[in-house]
């Protein structure tokens, strides 16, 4: 029968279960809803920002920049093009450029893109082999973690590719591909891509020995002078070649992309005042109604601040209700988000990491939930207990 | 924390023209002179001294609106009276300061209401336990003590109830239980007995008088019910407020 303040707000809000409920539900959804932002936010990002590493252009065919970095450093979207590998290699072995890593691609197996490039894409990202070995010669390839387990590829399988990057109806059944190799998860754009030497990609298409133009879909590079993002665009301004810079390409997208977000972000602060006005009501209303309870408390021996500080305790109680209820909705979400965009993306999204901007979203939750019972509480502090007692 | 006991107190002592045994001071109220105005412009109400020692009984009489729970409110340091002193248990309210006096009232006055009331959200049980909760003083023997006051007053059975769940009857029974559950020097009864008919009336205030007696407190009856008016020898009736002047 051991009394506590806790003990006691607890009875208070579990006596009316409806009105803590929707105080409760509110705020969760308000928390919930800007942590999900938070954090798809900060995941996104963090992935875009893992699979640029280093990169600082990228040289392809023109068209729009932002796509040619979607489709060559993400492999989210459709390429622009192919280019003449030997129109790219003016740029790739220009001085100024540290690092030219070519993508050839074209084919996928099951949805998964098959990348003809050079051993050093697969150091660029600092992703190890799990089993086997890379590529050396055509038509051997070395499969992502991902793809590997996705497709049930092993050391030693061998498949076909299909024409195009998406489609798998029309399948080159002439050319076998054999594993050499599985890497291990690098949580790179890796993890999704079969990879193998350009030379197989060139085969693929290469028909009863008519030879095919030698082209590659991009290069990604690493400058070696500051000066190489000047230099280089004007050297290949009157080919069919661009270069576009991820770093730029990327914050655009996030740009527009933070506009959506924001939208959200207003709803959800919309949804958290709305909290507030519940908890603000709620307590307001047990003060009321509890008017007498709490003169004869009084009169038991409890002071105008116990009294204050136990409604204060009804409102925290209320908000930590919400933010940890909020934690769960924003995690399911992130959850359900990132099957989604693992499916249409093939990409990642952890669901369990804390960020500290979510403590932070947390305090001022509780905080939020500490002013509303604040507030009426005040009610509390002046309390006239010989008339309340009175009146009844 | 300043002494309990402020040095005027031995003063008043000497002073005090009663003639109550000096042992069973400690369980005394008292008040002296005292004058109260609810607002500035409304009459000054003053009240008749009146003592009740430890062990011993007061009747309060008057009819409705002769300031008898501004009394009663006054007595239990609700309000602060105007002039004039309060004493209980040796302790002059007045030296206290508002959190004190809360405190001391929470462990020194118990108070039984004309109608019983409750934290509603709380069990019979739990109800019992606030006095020591609220106070700081604790409930001694805790849950057993209060089980078996429960069973004593013929309510042991809903220890465990919601207090709204218990008939007016058994929820009066239940206020005289929390009013002296943590032993208060001091049992003030508003119009215990005013809405009971005879039968109960006897009851409710026979219960009174045996568990007042069983902690030692002094037993202050405050009402208007003329069955109860030859009931104690000390009584003081107080006049109604529009003769005062």
């Amino acid at each position: 029968m051991k009394l506590s303040w806790i003990k006691i707000a607890w009875r208070n809000l579990a006596s009316k279960p409806l009105s803590t409920a929707l105080s409760i539900a509110l705020l969760a959804f308000g928390v919930g809803m800007v942590s999900l932002m938070m954090l798809a936010e900060h995941q996104l990002r963090d992935a875009f920002d893992r699979n640029i590493k280093d990169i600082d252009m990228v040289l392809g065919a023109k068209g729009s920049p932002l796509q040619l970095i979607l489709a060559n450093v993400y492999h989210v979207d459709a390429p622009t093009g192919n280019i003449r590998l030997a129109d790219a290699e003016k740029v790739m072995r220009h001085p100024y450029v540290a690092e030219a890593i070519p993508l050839a691609y074209g084919d996928n197996f099951q949805r998964y893109r098959i990348v003809g490039t050079e051993p050093s894409y697969v150091e660029h990202y600092g992703a190890e082999l799990a089993e086997g070995r890379l590529w050396e010669t055509p038509f051997e390839v070395v499969v992502g973690a991902r793809v590997a387990r996705e497709a049930g590829l092993k050391l030693g399988d061998t498949f076909f590719s299909s024409h195009g990057l998406l489609d798998e109806t029309d399948v080159h059944t002439d050319k076998t591909f054999t594993v050499v190799g599985v890497l291990e998860e690098s949580r790179s754009v890796l993890d999704q891509l079969l990879l193998c030497n350009v030379q197989t990609v060139w085969g693929v298409h290469e028909h009863k020995g008519e030879e095919v133009e030698q082209e590659v879909t991009a290069v990604l590079l690493k400058k070696r002078n500051p000066l190489a993002v000047l230099t280089l665009p004007n050297l290949i301004s009157d080919t069919n070649m661009q270069i576009a810079l991820p770093a730029i390409e990327v914050n655009r997208l996030t740009q527009n992309f933070g506009l959506g977000l924001g939208t959200l972000r207003t709803i959800a602060l919309l949804i958290m005042a709305l909290s507030f006005a519940s908890i603000f009501i709620s307590v307001y209303d047990s003060l009321l109604a509890r008017r007498y309870e709490l003169a004869l408390m009084r009169t038991m021996g409890a002071t105008a601040r116990g009294l204050y500080g136990s409604l204060l305790l009804e409102g925290g109680l209320l908000s930590l209700g919400g933010v940890v209820l909020g934690a769960v909705v924003s995690r399911v979400g992130i959850a359900l988000l990132a099957t989604l965009v693992e499916d249409k993306f093939r990409y990642d999204l952890n669901a369990l990491a804390i960020l500290p901007s979510e403590w932070l979203l947390a305090a001022s939750a509780i905080a939020v939930g500490l002013l509303a019972a604040a507030i009426p509480g005040l009610r509390a502090l002046r309390l006239d207990i010989s008339r309340t007692l009175s009146d009844a | 924390m300043r002494s309990p006991v402020p040095k005027i107190n031995n003063l008043r002592l000497m002073v005090m023209p009663r003639i109550y045994d000096l042992r069973t001071f400690g369980g005394m109220i008292a008040t002296e002179n005292l004058t109260f105005q609810y607002a500035p412009e409304t009459p000054m109400l003053r009240f008749p001294d009146v003592v009740c020692a430890a062990g011993e009984r007061l009747l309060l009489l008057g009819d409705s609106g002769c300031g008898k729970t501004t009394l009663l409110h006054l007595m239990s340091g609700l309000l602060r009276p105007a002039t004039g002193t309060v004493t209980v248990a040796g302790t002059a309210l007045d030296g206290l300061t508002g959190r004190e006096l809360d405190r001391f009232r929470g462990a020194e006055v118990g108070i039984v209401f004309q109608r019983a009331h409750f934290v509603q959200s709380l069990t019979v049980l739990q109800n019992l336990a606030l006095p020591g909760f609220l106070s700081g003083k604790g409930t001694e023997g805790g849950e057993e003590r209060a089980r078996a006051m429960l069973e004593r007053l013929g309510i042991g059975e809903k220890a465990d109830k919601r207090p709204r769940d218990l008939s007016i009857g058994e929820q009066q029974r239940a206020g005289i239980a929390r009013a002296l559950i943590h032993s208060p020097s001091v049992l003030l009864a508003d119009e215990p007995t005013s809405a009971l008919d005879d039968r109960s009336t006897e009851r409710v205030i026979a219960l009174l008088e045996s568990e007042a007696d069983r902690v030692g407190a002094a037993l202050v009856v405050v009402t208007h019910d003329t069955r109860l008016k030859d009931r104690y020898a000390n009584r003081v009736t107080l006049n109604p407020v529009s003769e005062w002047a």
